[in-house]
């Protein structure tokens, strides 16, 4: 610095290597995103080459429909004598074998490979209608007391700190939990109390029994808003708070209540904001396996929700004349346990021996998942965009 | 509404503001403010930056509740002779009652329509008919009409900044107040659109009494009957105008007249 420059440029670049630690430091940088950047693409790539040939057909409709449409089942496969494999179902099987005679060499069974990923995917679907309704409306109530109501202190802050808390739970914690809470403890309607219920409240024409909701859609769907809350709270909040003061003060400067306030003058605002980390959560509680292991999930389940073991309704039924029944029919799809696809995936992937044929089930259900979840982003996405050119500030 | 009143009498100022104290948390920011306002005037409120200027202006229709740890040490103020921090005061009917009109122009992201009925549709008005009407009349006394008539269903936030002020009075004056208070009405608008809302409020005088914070001491000679200087949370000095501007008893009046105090 005090040593007199003897170079006519001043301005030229001095030699104690500033400019190769910056280089250095910027390539270290660039390096460390460029590898992010790779193993994504390659992740998905992967999945892509994998996954695409079992969803997709070259002919005509181009989709791999009995994978989409059918309930997933045990795969035969018979070898005959020249080292030919053939593919089919149980019933399949015996006509095959016949077929072969003497050619017939050998059978090889694998679970859940063949038929298709109907049930995991109606699961899924299930489970993440529930678990966002219900988080959403918990996450968004509780955002807009914290944000809007609570005044700020020592309790708001603790509130805080138990939210972020809870993000950092595992998720395999909150299993348990709603195994505890839910499936065994949650109160229900019934005529008679079962043996197991923790304690029952009678009402005369019917009871109020702490025994549970069983291992079923509700149950994984409620565990499964509690692990996406502390996303949906945080993010809500943060909505909340980004909807100018002004427009608060101008509503309530002109007589509106401070409900009416929210409403009309902060809510509207906010809901993009909201949506967005409702994406979030959507992905999240699609993608979780260990909430619902205990409290929603089947390895394997022969009957899609609604398909169940009941008296057809009358033939005259309108589903008007017997609405009743309908609807309790429509509320028994959530009582019922399911399928899910990252449920389906961890069974294929830990449950059965490797092999070709479960590989392929497996990068099909994966590659379903991500497009499913793609499809809910990209529609949240949207409505977001015209949300936000709706409302402008 | 409030048009039915009939007027006070002159004699009795129309909000009387008496020994107030004013706090947040512990931070005290008004002392002991004693100040009457008159319904027939303009009255501006001068002083430099955090003088309480403004927590005065946003306590006459309590706006400042919002605030947390705002809080009232003692004394009153009241309209009419009602304390306005008195237990039974519902705030809804007192701010249909006193408009507010603040610093930064900010009409709800809606229609022009829409912002000039916000204040009808909370207080419960369905019927279009009345709030095309309502909308109609508060535009053309902001001085707007003329301008945004065509285009009433369009979104307010397209308007120029003047424009947006005006359709916020227009918003204020719909619910027919009685009282309005202006936080800086022209500290975001260029010369021309604050030289609107002056005559504006030139037309409106005497429909209401109106109470404004400005820095702007030319705005205060051209606007105000009134001119009340505040410095360090205390009400210095208040008279008519051109007696605070010519004549001003206090040397810190004189001192932040002339610009030496700040």
């Amino acid at each position: 610095m005090n040593s007199v420059p003897t170079n006519d440029n001043p301005f030229a670049g001095d030699n104690s290597g500033i400019q190769q630690r910056e280089t250095a430091a910027r390539w270290a940088l660039r390096v460390g995103s460029y590898i992010v950047v790779l193993t994504t693409v390659a992740i998905m790539l992967h999945i892509f080459v994998k996954g695409a040939p079992v969803v997709f057909r070259s002919q005509w409709p181009f989709v791999n429909t009995q994978f989409l449409t059918e309930l997933p089942a045990t795969l035969h496969v018979i070898e005959d004598q020249q080292g030919n494999h053939i593919e089919t179902d149980v019933n399949g099987a015996d006509a095959v074998k016949k077929k072969l005679g003497d050619n017939f060499r050998a059978e090889k069974t694998i679970s859940y490979s063949g038929g298709g990923i109907l049930g995991p995917i109606v699961g899924t679907a299930l489970l993440v209608v529930v678990s966002v309704g219900v988080a959403l409306f918990l996450g968004v109530a509780c955002a807009i007391y914290l944000s809007e109501y609570a005044k700020h202190g020592k309790f708001l802050e603790m509130v805080r700190l138990a939210i972020l808390n809870l993000a950092g739970v595992p998720s395999v914690v909150f299993g348990l939990f709603g195994l505890g809470a839910f499936v065994l403890t949650a109160p229900r309607f019934v005529a008679m109390p079962a043996e197991r219920s923790v304690f029952a409240i009678p009402l005369g024409f019917t009871t109020l029994s702490f025994e549970g909701w069983d291992t079923c859609v509700l149950s994984g769907g409620f565990t499964l808003a509690f692990v996406i809350l502390p996303v949906i709270i945080t993010a809500s909040e943060q909505c909340l708070q980004a909807v100018p003061q002004g427009f608060r003060e101008t509503s309530m400067a002109l007589g509106a209540t401070r409900w009416q306030t929210i409403r009309y003058s902060v809510l509207p605002f906010a809901t993009p904001g909201i949506l967005t980390s409702s994406i979030l959560g959507i992905a999240r509680a699609a993608g979780e396996t260990a909430p619902i292991m205990f409290t929603a999930a089947l390895a394997f389940k022969d009957k899609l929700p609604w398909q169940k073991d009941l008296p057809p309704l009358p033939a005259d039924a309108s589903i008007f004349a017997h609405w009743e029944q309908s609807v309790s029919r429509f509320l028994g799809i959530f009582t019922e346990s399911v399928q899910a696809l990252p449920y389906h995936i961890y069974t294929l992937a830990a449950k059965i021996p490797q092999n070709e044929y479960a590989e392929r089930a497996q990068y099909g259900s994966v590659f379903v998942f991500l497009v499913l979840v793609a499809s809910l982003a990209a529609s949240s996405v949207l409505l977001r965009k015209r949300l936000r050119a709706k409302y402008r500030w | 509404m409030a048009a039915e009143t009939p007027v006070p009498t002159v004699t009795e100022p129309l909000i009387q503001v008496e020994k107030f104290n004013y706090a947040y948390g512990d931070n005290q920011v008004l002392f002991d403010v004693d100040l009457n306002m008159s319904s027939e005037d303009v009255t501006a409120l001068i002083g430099p930056s955090g003088c309480g200027k403004s927590t005065l202006l946003r306590s006459i229709n309590r706006i400042n509740d919002l605030v947390d740890s705002a809080r009232v040490v003692s004394g009153k103020i009241k309209i009419d002779g009602i304390d306005l921090y008195a237990p039974d005061v519902d705030v809804i009917s007192l701010r249909r009652n006193v408009g507010m009109v603040f610093q930064k122009y900010n009409p709800f992201p809606r229609s022009i329509f829409e912002n000039a009925v916000y204040g009808l549709r909370v207080a419960g008005i369905k019927d279009r008919h009345d709030l095309e009407e309502a909308a109609e009349r508060s535009l053309r006394s902001a001085a707007l009409w003329d301008e945004v008539k065509d285009r009433l269903h369009e979104v307010a936030t397209g308007l120029s900044g003047g424009q947006q002020q005006r359709l916020c009075i227009a918003r204020a004056i719909a619910l027919q107040p009685r009282i309005l208070l202006m936080d800086e009405p022209c500290a975001a608008l260029d010369p021309i659109a604050t030289a609107r809302i002056e005559e504006l409020i030139h037309q409106l005088r005497g429909q209401y009494t109106f109470v404004i914070v400005t820095h702007n001491m030319e705005q205060a000679k051209r606007i105000a009957d009134r001119t009340a200087f505040f410095y360090k949370g205390r009400l210095i000095e208040e008279d008519d105008t051109m007696n605070i501007f010519h004549h001003p008893r206090d040397p810190q009046t004189e001192a932040y007249i002339t610009g030496r105090l700040t």
